[in-house]
């Protein structure tokens, strides 16, 4: 093996984010590290390049145990790394970007006859015809990534980490790119590659390791594994008894409509879908990552205006141009990305829960202290959100208490309409479990609730109909009994099996 | 096309236009003696504003350039004055002295990850603090050394001068196009101001690479002061307030982004004669007033920040479809 | 209790600085009333820190928002030509105030803009009014200091209000309204909010573009009462030198006022004692028989050390250090946390 890693451990204040992980790497391979947001890919690749240091385990690379301390120590051992992003910079030339740190100079000053020669010499055999002393921003995303993968393999040259380096491509240029790593693989160079569209995984791969919330899950052969199989391994099981309990209680009739929305589409992020959510009803919308669920929901909300479609109630059209006026037409949204979108870090407890309820009300009605104060006590009970008092500053809780805070904001408003982004990501099992009671609870009150999750089970426990989105379109609608883990699973494997014509 | 030249198109088009303007009210403006005049009234300007250039490119700003500009006169008054030093000696003293306050400075950004803007705000109290502190009066100069440096000047054809201050300019603008565009430490300077952390990545030393910028606008700061006061013969501490923004100005007209990373030296020495050249038409017409200068020079920048918001938007609109 | 410990170490720096020019200047603190005002070192404090408090208030509610407004020095100027122009004009005193304040709220609103709508930096932004602003200045006054006579306009510089030098009642009565409307309405926790988190305060429904505009017009409008008591001060409008470099000593005084240049929780009350602070200093150099010439580099050594205290890179490095004292060598992961 040229890569092994044993029993690698890694915490960060609240959350075991990598436990006991294993991962091999052979030298001529290409190896897929799956798993939806959270699961540790990203800690495990941190870990590699020596951004984190692992609590516990071992790394070793050709036989010797190494533990990088930055990734410029990391590469001198042979660990490359390309990022989906951020990873040269697009203002210098092709070839500036190529060179850095090592310019052929000619009496004491960058020849840029010599640095064009040697940028050129580093992507021969990458099979790319451009002009190396163009700015690297001019170029397509694709002919970056090469770029900074050909810079990635002659610095290092052994490992080589791609992590999620299609995000932004179209099919012909994935197509380019993949020859390029075929090509490297060719050369005995052993690559890591994360990504989240399986057709692409099951196009390069050879094998498979799947973690999930921080665990290392199974690694097989690529050949030996289904896709059913492997979006089963991604997606997990858990939280049965949760299922139970809404098995039991899911007899009800159809819930009486309440919001319409018909066509709603923008070019480029969402294609048209139509959704009708009814009173007092949990509606799941299902998908990998990056399959468009999270846009579905910024399109509701108003975050990225509609490029198409209408929205009305029982009284009559609604417009969504903006936060404010989904706010105004009763909606809430919990954002996927709490620390960016959701909590105002430095205000305390008491002013993030009072925020949403006092931009309604405008500046100058101030919600009197007291009233505040009370609000933030009743739902620091209410949810359980442990916090010294209500005038902590948010950003010293910890992940689920600051996204029950987020909870509490909209709670607080009393919304019709409430859309959780994936509520429960990265908060310990407790805390989990008391979100989904807080559904059960809220949706019993007539209040309406669009989930978003990765996690199968939870969708399964709470929701009375799935949504399932794929490749930026909302593909299979399940109901009642329809909804399992099987069905859901189904309908994404089916559909992204399309991928790769589709796209 | 590389967008990216574009601003520096458009600033070279905007210098053009407004010769042309010229050239058809006053054919005897684009003469060289005109031509002289311009590079010698604008040097000292020309010479700091290579150094803002090299700080704004690395995504910084050194609101410090104007006290150390007064400073340097004032300090080369008062030590011709009162020491035996010949001049060229406190030349290098005066170099060594801005440049380690501009690499000092440097460091306490780096150091204390504190916003350049207001760590060379405390350098420009600092810098104008000392001047003061070493004479409030206006200080003659009245050194041999210096008649001969004021009125050395080359003969262009036309019996334009091509004063040596003139020249200081010109060949500060070439060592800075050679730094920033052929030396590592300048591939150094475009990384930073591309993105620190990307940067980082890279292999750049940021700590190094930013007290190095700083030290290097320090040291153009000082060479401006020794210009200045070769230009005006004396040194006062109340001299060039605000050149650091005038500075600033002929960068960003010059078509170099205020966030850093992308612009070419060449651009602001376009950006610093369009500048001078306003004034030259201002004086030329006699009618207009001079504070239209500034509001031109106003109009000159909402233009070219616009243009390059546009630029910014419509690169990575392509780039990242929409709104990220 | 609490607004009391956040003004702590501002109430402290200002009485420490007041007991060391009393050291050298006995008569520091005598205030004495003479033909119906006062009189005293004190008074003439509180009436020269009316430019840079009155720039002050506004600034400190542009940077709680993460923004900053260099252009109010020329505001100063502006406003002061508008205000002398109407006068000279003979369009009376309160439509000179009133046209004075107009064009303080127009200037906010053009940087507001640029700011909010347009999406520039807010330096940058701000950069081109302070620019183009002293050339309005100039046009406005054709070059010229224009000068009047106007003993009802001069009051706003030079008259007395119940004893106390009327700019100093204009900014002390500024202060407390605008801090007033900030905490008795909802205004200043919705400013704090777009200032630490732009972006999830829009989505939790707060009209962030509004806000911004409307920071940038009360800073515009701070600029227009101090290019008010500026003119009336000299009794003329000086479109070259009125307001000059004072915004730089606005930002000094709010973050001598420990108002982080990030953005977020503020205080006004804090930034003006930042003022007096500053004021103080330059007051008591004279008085103490310093030549004046100390003045900036004492500033200049005050700014510094403030950064130093306020430095998070600093903050961290001491925390670690403190914990490797206790604990023996420090974690590998420094560089990782200060970052």
């Amino acid at each position: 093996m040229l890569l092994t890693i044993r029993s690698l451990t890694k915490t960060f204040p609240g959350t075991l984010a990598l436990d006991d992980v294993r991962f091999d790497l052979a030298a001529g391979e290409v190896h897929a590290l799956l798993g939806e947001n959270g699961a540790g890919k990203s800690t495990l690749i941190k870990c590699l390049t020596g951004a984190y240091r692992p609590d516990a385990g071992e790394i070793t690379l050709d036989g010797a145990v190494v533990a990088p301390r930055s990734t410029g120590e990391a590469q001198e051992l042979g660990i490359g790394t390309v990022y989906q992003e951020v990873n040269l910079l697009p203002n210098l030339t092709v070839a500036q970007n190529l060179c850095f740190g090592r310019e052929p100079r000619r009496f004491g000053l960058v020849s840029s006859r010599g640095m064009k020669a040697m940028a050129e010499g580093m992507l021969d055999g990458y099979g790319l015809d451009i002009d190396v002393s163009r700015d690297l921003g001019t170029y397509s995303v694709a002919i970056q990534q090469i770029v900074a993968i050909a810079r990635a393999v002659a610095l290092s040259g052994k490992v080589l980490i791609l992590d999620e380096p299609t995000a932004s491509l179209d099919a012909r240029e994935v197509e380019m790119l993949f020859d390029v790593v075929r090509g490297l693989r060719a050369q005995g160079l052993g690559i890591v590659f994360v990504s989240h569209f399986l057709d692409q995984v099951f196009d390069l791969s050879d094998r498979v390791t799947v973690l999930r919330n921080g665990r290392h899950i199974v690694t097989e052969d690529i050949a030996a594994l289904d896709r059913v199989r492997l979006i089963e391994h991604m997606l997990g099981h858990a939280l049965e008894d949760e299922v139970e309990a809404r098995n039991a209680g899911h007899v009800e009739a159809r819930r009486p409509p309440m919001l319409h929305f018909e066509g709603m589409a923008r070019r480029g992020v969402i294609e048209g879908f139509d959704l009708e959510v009814g009173q007092g009803e949990v509606v799941g919308l299902a998908g990998l990552l990056g399959s468009g669920r999270t846009e579905s929901a910024e399109l509701l909300f108003g975050l990225r205006a509609a490029t198409a479609g209408t929205a009305r109630d029982q009284e009559g059209p609604l417009t969504l141009d903006s936060p404010r006026a989904a706010i105004r037409a009763g909606f809430g949204f919990a954002p996927e990305d709490r620390k960016t979108d959701g909590i105002v870090a430095d205000l305390s407890v008491r002013e993030n829960i009072a925020l949403a309820l006092q931009a309604r009300r405008g500046w100058a009605r101030p919600i009197p202290r007291a009233e505040q104060q009370r609000l933030a006590e009743m739902y620091i009970e209410r949810l359980d959100i442990r916090t010294s008092d209500a005038e902590k500053a948010v950003g010293d809780l910890s992940g689920g208490n600051q996204q029950k805070v987020v909870l509490a904001r909209w709670l607080a408003m009393n919304p019709r309409f409430l859309i959780l982004d994936e509520p429960t990501r990265g908060i310990d099992v407790g805390a989990h479990a008391e979100i989904l009671r807080l559904i059960h609870q809220l949706t019993d009150e007539g209040m309406s609730v669009l989930l978003i999750s990765s996690e199968l089970d939870e969708l399964i426990a709470v929701s009375d109909r799935v949504i399932v989105v794929r490749d930026r379109r909302h593909v299979a609608e399940l109901t009642g009994a329809g909804i399992s883990t099987e069905t859901i699973v189904h309908a994404i494997a089916q559909h992204a099996r399309k991928d790769g014509e589709a796209a | 096309m590389n967008p990216r030249l574009l601003p520096l198109y458009a600033t070279i088009a905007i210098f053009l236009v407004a010769c042309v303007i010229c050239y058809i009210q006053f054919p005897y403006m684009l003469s060289t003696r005109v031509l002289g005049n311009l590079l010698t009234d604008n040097a000292y300007l020309g010479i700091v504003a290579v150094g803002m250039t090299v700080v704004i490119l690395s995504g910084g700003i050194d609101l410090s350039v104007g006290s150390v500009i007064a400073f340097s006169g004032v300090f080369i008054a008062v030590m011709l004055r009162d020491t035996g030093l010949p001049a060229p000696v406190v030349f290098v003293l005066l170099l060594i002295v801005t440049t380690a306050f501009g690499a000092a400075m440097g460091g306490l950004i780096h150091g204390l990850a504190m916003p350049p803007f207001i760590v060379t705000l405390a350098g420009m109290f600092l810098a104008r603090g000392a001047a003061y502190m070493l004479t409030i009066d206006s200080v003659p100069i009245d050194d041999p050394f210096y008649e001969m440096l004021r009125k050395a000047y080359y003969l262009m054809p036309g019996k334009g001068r091509l004063t040596l201050i003139g020249m200081v300019m010109l060949l500060s603008f070439a060592v800075g196009m050679v730094i920033a565009h052929r030396t590592r430490f300048g591939a150094s300077v475009y990384a930073l101001g591309g993105g620190e952390n990307t940067a980082r990545l890279m292999g750049v030393q940021v700590g190094r690479t930013t007290v190095g910028i700083y030290a290097f606008s320090g040291f153009m700061a000082g060479l401006s002061g020794i210009v200045f006061s070769v230009y005006t013969g004396s040194g006062y501490p109340l001299a060039t307030v605000g050149t650091e923004l005038t500075a600033i100005a002929a960068v960003v007209i010059g078509g170099t982004l205020l966030t850093g990373g992308s612009g070419f030296v060449f651009g602001t020495f376009i950006g610093v004669m369009t500048m001078g050249l306003i004034q030259t038409y201002i004086v030329f017409d006699g009618t207009l007033s001079s504070w239209w200068t500034k509001i031109v020079i106003g109009g000159l920048l909402l233009l070219f920040i616009v243009l390059q918001k546009g630029l910014l938007r419509l690169t990575s609109a392509r780039f990242s479809g929409g709104l990220a | 209790m609490q607004t009391l410990r956040r003004l702590a170490p501002q109430i402290v720096t200002l009485l420490a600085v007041c007991l060391l020019v009393t050291l050298f200047f006995p008569g520091f603190l005598d205030i004495s009333m003479s033909g119906g005002r006062l009189v005293g070192p004190v008074i003439d404090i509180l009436k020269r820190s009316a430019p840079v408090a009155l720039l002050a208030i506004g600034m400190t509610l542009v940077i709680a928002t993460r923004g900053i407004d260099l252009s109010v020095g020329t505001v100063i100027a502006i406003c002061g030509a508008v205000a002398a122009w109407a006068i000279a004009g003979g369009m009376g005193l309160w439509a000179a105030v009133a046209l004075a304040i107009g064009a303080g709220l127009l200037a906010g609103l053009w940087n507001g803009v640029l700011v909010a709508v347009i999406g520039i930096q807010p330096i940058v932004a701000t950069l081109i009014l302070m620019t183009a602003g002293r050339g309005i200045a100039q046009l406005i006054t054709e070059g010229r200091i224009l000068t009047f006579t106007d003993p009802g306009f001069a009051w706003f510089g030079s008259g007395t209000l119940f004893g106390m030098p009327v700019p100093a009642v204009i900014w002390i009565v500024t202060g407390v309204v605008m801090a007033q409307l900030m905490r008795r309405t909802a205004l200043g926790l919705l400013v704090e909010a777009i200032g630490i988190n732009r972006r999830a305060s829009a989505l939790a429904g707060v009209n962030a573009l509004v806000l911004l505009i409307a920071v940038y017009m009360a800073s515009g409008l701070c600029a227009a009462l101090a290019g008010i008591i500026t003119a009336a001060d000299i009794r003329g409008a000086d479109a070259n030198n009125a307001g000059l470099w004072l915004e730089l000593d606005a930002i000094l005084a709010v973050v001598i006022g420990g108002n982080s240049l990030l953005g977020g929780r503020f205080s006004i009350a804090a930034a003006l004692l930042g003022a007096l602070i500053i004021q103080t200093i330059d007051t008591g150099i004279l008085l103490a028989g310093f030549p004046s010439e100390y003045n900036l580099v004492i500033k200049a050594g005050l700014v510094v050390i403030i950064l130093v205290l306020q430095s998070p890179r600093l903050a961290t490095e001491w925390y670690f250090w403190r914990r490797s004292v206790r604990e023996g060598p420090p974690p590998a992961t420094t560089k990782e946390h200060a970052r």
